[in-house]
């Protein structure tokens, strides 16, 4: 046995160190490695995204010359709104383009030519006509929105290299399309319809308002109900409940219902809420509740670890002073616990706003145009859009995809951030 | 009041069944040994008094059959090994072991002759009035103002602002903190130093006036210029109080209380006038600790 500190043990330990030292870089290596490696996964997934996503934000649209003759509209001059409603603007948008393309005569090219203006131009034009109803009687340029397909060939989507009958945009259209642009008559524009309009089965048009109020109200029921029962079935675990066999059997429940899957919950839904308490289908409420129960095991478990990580000499201190476990628990316990709370229950709101199996499963998968006004309204919400939008085939449903995931992704790290920014205020208190 | 009588009082409910006993020899079943401690454990006037208690963590007794009473207005020091059991004990005297799981207090003790175990105590009560300062600072992670007001504010013993402010700085300034934090009450209480910490605990528990109070080892962290301070404090006090103090100064001891018990290995070995103990102690392993030869 040689002594520790005898010089050939000094000349061991140095040879050693060498070693030591070379595993101790191939170790931070491999590390650095893995990280960059994660790293890069997610960029080319957000890089995709965003760059199939952005142009979903722009639109483009057509200046027409449009006749706003009452008689060809079919309605008195002076019409009041009604009958300006019931008013024939598809007519006087298909004549202005007959107008500007005159040399356009066959029946299938004059179609094909009335496919370049969105159907939801009518719409556009009946309520400009509405809010300014003395444009009546006159000829004006009118920036009309384009079609999808006109749109995706604006935006330099659309591949001319291909032979004709492989794409979609053919060469007619984009005849036309360039003696537009060429006049100056083609704009791109913020797509403000994208933010204001529901969904709809033309993409130019489809917008994911009802989707986001839809995954609001959702998210507002599963946080008013799975917050408030979250927390206190925590608190209630770790300060109140006696150690026995029952809170034992309660708490490996709550662990095993964090493991089931998320479209079980969705079926429970369906036959508990929809089909026994006969709530109505495809709305936030059913949806929420549904969210609620699959969020509830999250948060109960991530603030019982909040609370568990409060050091138990602040709770002596309280209790040391007379405070009764209740006080102790509210000015003590919680606050300290609240950070930690705050970023599970957070964390389990943005499982539940990226969540849609169990939605699918009670019905919020339905085509809906209309924005939710309430809880109880039928209505779809974010992922469950992207979901249908994924779905479709029209190629201006791509970019609606990915830029709905953008949206979705913003609220996600908006939520972060909140939880971020709350923690940092409760822990200077 | 005479010794027998008061013995005499001790209701015997729980687990404590022995209320009427010979006067010399504490009956000691517990124990494995048969020690008897050396010494009077009780006195004639006593605010509080353990009779037999013993304490386990789980299967493990960390207190065997301790008897010792805690007379109205008295310093009584509590000194021994690390882990003898010394906090195990003060914590019995106001219930802070009804917080550790696994942990069972027998035995019988009283807060002027009423059973502080029977399951009509209320603890919230009794902790208002016996308070305590723990051997480690635990000062809430709140302002310092807020940590001492905090006390006062839920019992409601201040009606007004005006009144709350005078407890915080008459509580701070008895703890010998006042000077040092004035400028900074609204700081957190846990930016302060270890030895302010233990200061402002120490203010935390006198704000609320309890009747006893119990001290873990308050000195530990402090530099001598604050534990003469708090050394005053105890000696002003005992005039209204009655306080359990443990520490491991033999001088503090010496300095501050009336009666000094010696534990060892979970037993109450000796106890007696402070003075007597220091000067004669009488058991062997009383003397090796307070000449150093030990722990
Ligand atoms: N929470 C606990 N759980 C289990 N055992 C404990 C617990 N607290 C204390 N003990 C045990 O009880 C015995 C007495 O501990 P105690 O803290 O009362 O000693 P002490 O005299 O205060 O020591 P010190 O002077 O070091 O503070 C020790 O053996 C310790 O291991
Ligand atoms: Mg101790």
């Amino acid at each position: 046995m040689s002594n520790p500190s005898s010089p050939d043990n000094t000349s061991l330990i140095r040879s050693s160190l060498k070693k030591r030292y070379a595993r101790e870089r191939r170790f931070k290596l491999y590390g650095l490695l893995a990280v960059l490696t994660g790293f890069m996964f997610l960029f080319v997934l957000l890089a995709d995204i965003v760059i199939k996503g952005t142009p979903a934000f722009t639109q483009h649209f057509i200046q027409v010359t449009i006749d706003l003759d009452p008689d060809a509209l079919g309605v008195a001059p002076g019409a009041s709104a009604e009958e300006l409603q019931a008013a024939n603007f598809g007519g006087a948008i298909k004549r202005g383009l007959r107008e500007m393309f005159p040399d356009v005569t066959s029946r299938k090219d004059k179609r094909a030519l009335y496919r370049m203006i969105s159907i939801g131009a009518e719409y556009d034009l009946r309520d400009l006509l509405l809010e300014q109803p003395e444009l009546l009687g006159q000829k004006k340029e009118i920036w009309l929105r384009a079609h999808s397909e006109a749109g995706s060939y604006l935006k330099g989507q659309v591949d001319t290299e291909l032979a004709e009958e492989d794409r979609k945009v053919k060469n007619n259209l984009i005849g036309w399309l360039d003696r537009l642009e060429a006049q100056g008559k083609t704009e791109s524009r913020f797509n403000v319809a994208f933010f204001t309009s529901g969904d709809s089965r033309e993409p130019e048009l489809a917008g994911i308002k009802a989707a986001l109020y839809g995954s609001f109200f959702t998210l507002m029921v599963t946080f008013c109900l799975a917050f408030p029962i979250g927390v206190l079935a925590a608190v209630y675990l770790e300060e109140f409940a006696p150690r026995n066999r029952l809170t034992d059997l309660i708490e490996i429940n709550i662990n095993n219902l964090a493991a089931v899957p998320s479209i079980v919950f969705g079926l429970l839904g369906l036959a508990v809420f929809i089909n026994f308490f006969e709530m109505p289908r495809s709305a936030p409420l059913v949806g929420g509740i549904v969210l609620s129960l699959m969020t509830l095991p999250t948060i109960i478990i991530t603030s019982r670890a909040a609370i568990q990580a409060v050091p138990p000499s602040i709770r002596q201190a309280a209790l040391g002073v007379g405070a009764s476990q209740l006080q102790t628990v509210f000015h003590h316990v919680l606050p300290v616990a609240m950070p930690g709370i705050l970023t599970g229950s957070i964390i389990g709101m943005a499982q539940a706003l990226g969540e849609s199996a169990p939605l699918l499963m009670i019905g919020m998968v339905a085509f809906i145009m209309d924005v939710p006004g309430g809880v109880s309204d039928p209505s779809t919400v974010l992922p469950v859009q992207i979901f249908l939008w994924a779905d479709s085939p029209e190629r201006g449903f791509m970019e609606k995809t990915s830029a709905a995931i953008m949206v979705l992704m913003g609220f996600l790290i908006l939520m972060n951030a909140v939880a971020i920014y709350l923690r940092r205020r409760f822990e200077t208190h | 009041m005479s010794t027998v009588a008061s013995m005499g009082n001790f209701s015997s409910k729980g687990t404590a069944d022995k209320a009427d006993k010979p006067q010399q020899a504490l009956d000691i079943n517990h124990a494995a040994d048969d020690h008897e401690t050396i010494g009077t454990p009780w006195v004639e006037d006593a605010k509080m008094s353990a009779r037999n208690v013993n304490v386990f963590y789980g299967d493990k007794q960390a207190i065997m059959s301790v008897s010792l009473d805690i007379g109205r207005n008295e310093v009584v020091a509590m000194i021994g090994p690390s882990g003898c059991g010394k906090s195990t004990f003060l914590r019995t005297l106001n219930r802070m072991n009804d917080i550790i799981p696994g942990c069972r207090v027998e035995g019988n003790i009283t807060l002027d002759n009423e059973d502080i175990y029977q399951s009509q105590q209320d603890t919230v009560l009794l902790r208002a009035r016996v308070g305590m300062v723990f051997q480690k600072p635990n000062p809430f992670p709140k302002s310092i103002y807020e940590n001492v007001a905090y006390g006062p504010k839920i019992h409601g013993l201040a009606h007004s602002n005006a009144e709350m402010d005078e407890i915080v700085e008459k509580s701070l300034r008895r703890a010998g903190l006042f000077n040092e934090v004035k400028d900074q009450l609204d700081k957190p209480g846990t930016g302060l130093s270890g030895g302010q910490q233990q200061r402002l605990c120490i203010a935390r528990a006198i704000a609320v006036s309890p009747e006893v109070i119990l001290m873990d080892e308050p000195c530990s962290a402090l530099d001598p210029i604050a534990t003469a301070r708090i050394e005053e404090l105890i000696d002003e006090l005992k005039e209204k109080y009655t306080i359990a103090i443990v520490t491991h100064s033999m001088q503090q001891a010496a300095r501050v209380s009336q009666r000094t018990a010696y534990f060892h290995l979970g037993k109450l070995i000796e106890v007696g006038d402070t003075k007597e103990i220091f000067t004669n102690p009488q058991h062997h392993l009383t003397e090796n600790y307070i000449t150093g030869r030990f722990g």
